[in-house]
């Protein structure tokens, strides 16, 4: 076994990364053919995705027979640990672009547009003098109404915060070598995660149904669709991180040495957590 | 004990798998690095035939090659092809071979991820070169992609959106490879203040890729949704701006041009010490003076919107950010001028190119510090000055290194000299039509002649047939440097390990070729 250990392994030839070259391009093949309203494009793209699915299996469970045989010495968990930390900045920064243009909108173009620059508002829009919430002088997707940061939105935040504890409190056990409590509290935090996603969609339904918010309604429905919405996917992503890792938790797959995984998803879900924190505070409070 | 078995093999040196599937499959750095620059080289020659097609259409002034839409497609995609598509992979191409040789590791931290952040790159140009095909033709808005103009695009418009995000993909996932290679699989002894100035260039450039990557995925993804999804990112009507585009596009787009120039300070670096056979003067304000750019370059974007109407406290605080870079550039300069003097100078092909590459890019940092004055860039936006302006620090700045690059490492990667003589007039051939082809475009531009235009006023004429015969005697000049590299790959003098007498560095401690596997035990570094 010392003798597996002493070398950075370095995998020999591999054919999922080609198949998930392939996979991607398919996918995105398929959106682009559906956007273009082609009657195929959606198909394409289903089968991009059961693709790209398939490859998932085929390349982490490749990855995780690795580890189990002790083939990754401490070298290379570090290097797994550092790609997943700059995975997260990554993903940061793709965040970053759609509250930059909300902080944009709010605090530059719609004041401009209501007058604090007397020419944009004068040539443009001379009549227009609606404050944020607002889906643009041009009323775009008709009158609606927003979702009250008090209601849902507060629970849900409540709910992520609470799970970013269970997590945690799992990863004691883990450390603890209590493979029971481990799980049950990697149990919770799915639970959690969850109950969050369910409150999200029905929210989506209420904003649709009743208040006539949508994605098309200017200004708003872009930013708060877009930020909720990108949030909700990484939420749902993480879900699933979080069920495979209690799967692999509950067959004995972590030491209280080596958990890369465990810890991986766990990072992950507390950036969404602190995505949500900035949500909270910026599209529903604010 | 049958595991320990299979695993003991794989730490057996052996040689690559036979076969087109030995490319496809590999997760060895030389492998993937010689396939990042094969693609870059053939994404050089595709950019460059629509390069060929601009510089045609403005031999004369009128209408005569193309039509318009087309000839604006062709500066368009020409500008995508050449920075994604060539410069980016062929850095990163470097990346792969050199970073693991240089810093005694065995192989890339991540080498299945590896494969997959080359691969994807063929898809992705395939996708943005197949928009040619689809009704309403190639993106023809410019690179920047602005909105709205950029939404009015026929069915091609989600296959290039798709192409960017996939490219993006991959120059993230490459930029997580190289970072945490640099910082976690050093061999003992190889201290980050040790690591040779290309390890460290590009160590800051993979951070600046990380962080500005994902922010054009969101700007494009925006444009998506606002063309197919009904979003009002970019329209005032819905209360949204499409100035706000360029904001987000630029805080994406300068550090994008330090992307595309911080790995070439790093090559230029390791070869004027080589071939003047001194150490290389004030390495560690080099690595200041990089890092030093690189955090400004997140503060000067809109230097490119100086006209688009910004308020007044905005256009100075942009001009007087972007002049400071001027500054640890300077220190640069002044470096590689400094390890010159007084030494012991020979000028083999690769020094040319990076004694081209010191001249030529002050010029085209020079032109910048022009531009960054706002007032001034009143007049020269949007104008040949521009195009003058970028092409010095991206043909004779980032090419440059690149030629520099592939002749000072060829020896070591194939184990053949190339033919020196051939290689020095590719360099005279180059750097006398690269000058005629672009310098004239400074005169055109401070005389107001507009970029991204197919006709143009006649007083325009002369300057544009110089630099319309310079173009095409770079562009075909261009066919010698793959003559060279495809010689050198056949056959010829045999290279020592050392190669060039003044070389310093681990990858010159090893034979020439090296092996498949190299470092598999980690060397000392003293
Ligand atoms: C001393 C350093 C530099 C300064 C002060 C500078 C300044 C500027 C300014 C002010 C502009 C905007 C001009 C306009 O559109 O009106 C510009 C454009 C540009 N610069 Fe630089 N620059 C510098 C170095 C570089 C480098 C190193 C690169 C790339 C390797 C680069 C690539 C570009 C490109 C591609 C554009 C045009 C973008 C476009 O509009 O398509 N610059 N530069
Ligand atoms: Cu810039």
């Amino acid at each position: 076994m010392a003798h597996t250990n002493d070398h950075y392994y370095v995998p020999h030839g591999s054919h999922w990364p080609i198949v998930a070259s392939v996979a991607l391009t398919v996918g995105v093949v398929g959106a682009a053919n559906w956007f273009n309203g082609n009657a195929s494009g959606q198909a394409i793209l289903y089968l991009g995705l059961a693709m790209v699915a398939f490859m998932m299996f085929g390349w982490f469970g490749t990855v995780i027979n690795e580890s189990l045989k002790g083939m990754y010495n401490e070298q290379v968990d570090r290097s797994f640990r550092q790609g997943m930390m700059w995975f997260i900045f990554s993903e940061v920064m793709f965040f970053a672009a759609f509250f930059g243009a909300l902080f944009y909108a709010r605090v530059l173009s719609v004041p401009w547009l209501l007058g604090e620059d007397l020419s944009t508002h004068q040539t443009l829009w001379s009549a227009f003098g609606e404050n944020w919430p607002t889906n643009g002088p041009g009323n775009v997707g008709g009158d609606f109404q927003t979702i009250g940061a008090w209601g849902i939105p507060a629970i849900n935040t409540l709910l992520l915060l609470t799970s970013g504890v269970t997590i945690t409190l799992s990863h004691w056990a883990l450390k603890a070598n209590d493979k029971g409590k481990t799980v049950l509290w990697l149990i919770a935090t799915v639970a959690l995660g969850s109950v969050f996603l369910g409150f999200q969609a029905y929210e989506y339904v209420h904003a649709y149904s009743d208040l006539n918010l949508t994605l098309e309604s200017g200004i708003y429905g872009s930013t708060f669709f877009m930020l909720t919405g990108f949030h909700g996917m990484h939420v749902t992503l993480g879900t699933i991180m979080l069920i495979v890792i209690t799967i692999r938790a509950a067959k004995g797959h972590f030491s209280p040495e080596q958990h890369f995984a465990f810890e991986g998803v766990a990072w992950y879900w507390h950036f969404v957590d602190v995505v949500w924190l900035g949500l909270f505070i910026f599209v529903y409070v604010l | 004990m049958s595991t320990a078995t299979a695993t003991h093999d794989d730490h057996h040196d052996h040689g690559p798998a036979k076969g087109l599937m030995r490319w496809v499959t590999t997760t060895n750095h030389k492998d993937i690095g010689t396939l990042y620059l094969l693609f870059a080289l053939v994404m050089f020659f595709v950019g460059g035939a629509m390069a060929m097609v601009i510089r045609a259409e403005l031999f004369q002034p009128g209408l005569q090659v193309v039509d318009p839409q087309f000839f604006n497609s062709m500066t368009t995609v020409h500008a995508l092809v050449m920075i994604f598509g060539a410069v980016m992979p062929a850095f990163t191409g470097l990346a792969n071979w050199l970073i693991p040789m240089m810093i005694g590791a065995p192989d890339m931290a991540l080498p299945r991820m590896n494969n997959f952040s080359f691969w994807i790159l063929p898809f992705a140009f395939s996708l943005l070169l197949s928009t040619f095909f689809m009704a309403g033709g190639g993106p023809a808005a410019g690179w920047t992609l602005y909105p709205p103009l950029s939404l009015q695009m026929g069915d091609g418009f989600p296959f290039m959106i798709f192409a960017i995000h996939l490219a993006g993909i991959s120059s993230i996932m490459g930029s997580i490879n190289i970072v945490v290679t640099i910082l976690n699989m050093r061999a003992p002894g190889m201290t980050l203040m040790k690591m040779p100035l290309f390890v460290w260039t590009w160590l800051i450039t993979a951070y600046l890729l990380i962080a500005t990557m994902p922010v054009l995925a969101g700007a494009v993804t925006m444009l998506l949704t606002d063309k197919f999804a009904g979003t009002s990112f970019f329209s005032a009507a819905g209360g949204g701006d499409p100035v706000m585009y360029q904001h987000i596009f630029w805080f994406f787009g300068h550090p994008e041009v330090y992307i595309l120039i911080l790995p070439a300070f790093g090559i230029i670096s390791a070869i004027v010490p080589t071939f003047a056979r001194k150490p290389l003067f004030g390495y560690s304000s080099m690595v200041y003076a990089t890092a030093s750019i690189a955090f400004l370059s997140f503060i000067v974007w809109a230097h490119h919107m100086f006209t688009v109407g910004m308020p007044v406290v905005g256009e100075l605080f942009f001009m007087y950010a972007t002049m400071m870079i001027a500054v640890p550039t300077g220190v640069k300069v002044f470096n590689w001028v400094s390890t010159m003097w007084k030494g012991a100078m020979t000028f083999e092909t690769p020094m040319l190119f990076a004694v081209g590459f010191i001249m030529m890019f002050t010029i085209g940092g020079f032109s910048g510090l022009m531009l960054a004055i706002a007032p001034a860039d009143f007049q020269y936006h949007d104008t040949y000055f521009v195009v003058a302006h970028f092409h010095y620090v991206l043909v004779t700045g980032a090419i440059y290194s690149i030629m520099a690059a592939t002749y000072y490492w060829l020896p070591k990667w194939t184990g053949n000299m190339y033919d020196e003589k051939l290689g020095k007039l590719h360099f005279w051939i180059s750097t006398v039509s690269v000058n005629v082809l672009f310098f004239p475009q400074h005169f055109l531009g401070l005389a107001g002649m507009p970029r991204r235009i197919p006709d143009y006023s006649v007083q325009f004429t002369d300057w544009n047939v110089v630099s319309s015969i310079g173009g095409f005697v770079f562009g075909v000049s261009q066919l010698m440097f793959v003559w060279i590299i495809v010689k050198a790959i056949r056959g010829g003098e045999k290279a020592s390990d050392q190669v060039w007498e003044g070389a310093d560095g681990l990858e010159w401690t090893l034979p020439s070729p090296p092996p498949y596997h190299t470092f598999t035990e980690a060397p000392q570094v003293k």
